[in-house]
């Protein structure tokens, strides 16, 4: 039962920090600079976690910079995420299997 | 249209659903060892949708801590989801229902994030239900796996499933590197000083979900002082 408490305690929370924003901002924010921090966020965010955990997916960090350059030049040329993605993990287990 | 749009999302969420499955096996099987029951690591899994968050929720679930600190330390290691809530009230149409945005909500991962603010123009709700309707059952399959099975998949396909992730997280962000040349810059500068504050042992002190936090917050805002976006059409990051 206290499992269940806690797990409820810890939904709610995660739940009321991705709400909160999202129901209270509903007019464009037209402050320059707060635009332009909101634009930048998602590039920011998603590099930071990316880099430098994708070297630790394998025990082999080599193949991990191969999986990595390779998805760069491939979603840099505007390859389609699918194929970016499923392409990089079958490299990758190609790669683990030699 | 909304139907198309749905669709889209689940397509798109496959390889979300994949990676998802990959984490959430490792979820069970830590999920586990904090003895809880398999009925109880699925619904924390499928009520809470946040890796790191539940990873450490064991170690306060097994220590049989306070609620309050379970409670704070969930509000630290989510608290990037605020900041992608915050960029996707400016995504989402401004007269958008307030039904949607509670349940879009419950969506804000890091993943279901990347994939939406990618859309083109204003982002419609049916896109991350699609996504959503692939990625919850992942998740939530993923760990009920892990906590009845002893890790048996192997080694080097879970690694793959992995890249999946990544690897999306990187077609997210590159292909507007393109289009922006400032933004090249500042992925790479967001990637050097990640890997710094990883290598140094002096930061060893800040959790990994608050380094995301502050470098995040830290560069998006030199970011934004140094390269304002002109309203639409300039800089069309």
């Amino acid at each position: 039962m206290r499992n269940y408490i806690y797990i409820l305690v810890m939904a709610l929370t995660t739940y009321f920090i991705r709400v909160i924003p999202l129901t209270i901002f509903r007019k464009e924010i037209t402050n320059k600079t707060f635009r332009s921090f909101l634009t930048y966020v998602p590039y920011v965010t998603l590099s930071v976690m990316t880099f430098p955990a994708i070297l630790e997916i394998t025990d082999s960090v080599w193949i991990a910079w191969v999986g990595f350059l390779t998805a760069m030049v491939l979603a840099y040329n505007r390859v389609s995420l699918f194929i970016v993605s499923l392409g990089c993990c079958g490299l990758v287990l190609l790669l683990q299997m030699i | 249209m909304h139907r198309d749009t749905y669709f889209r999302g689940v397509r798109e969420g496959i390889p979300v659903m994949l990676g998802y499955f990959v984490v959430s096996v490792t979820i069970g099987i830590a999920a586990r060892k904090a003895n809880l029951t398999t009925a109880q690591a699925a619904f924390m899994s499928l009520t809470n949708l946040t890796s790191a968050g539940q990873f450490a929720s064991f170690a306060i679930i097994a220590s049989g801590a306070p609620y309050l600190e379970m409670l704070i330390s969930q509000a630290v290691i989510n608290l990037r989801y605020c900041l992608m809530s915050c960029a996707l009230s400016q995504k989402v149409d401004t007269n958008l229902p307030f039904r949607h945005r509670l349940i879009m909500a419950f969506g804000i991962t890091d993943e279901i994030f990347g994939l939406s603010i990618r859309q083109k123009g204003k982002l419609d709700p049916w896109y991350c239900y699609g996504v959503m309707t692939v990625a919850i059952p992942g998740w939530t399959l993923g760990t009920v796996l892990g906590i009845l099975s002893t890790g048996a998949m192997p080694d080097n396909i879970l690694n793959a499933m992995n890249m999946a992730i990544y690897g999306m997280f990187i077609a997210v962000f590159m292909p507007a590197a393109r289009d922006n040349k400032i933004l090249l810059p500042i992925i790479f500068v967001s990637m050097g000083a990640s890997a710094l504050f990883h290598a140094l042992p002096f930061f060893d002190f800040i959790s990994s979900g608050m380094k995301i936090i502050i470098l995040t917050l830290v560069i998006s805002m030199a970011a934004a002082l140094l390269f304002p976006v002109d309203e639409e059409g300039g800089s069309q990051a």
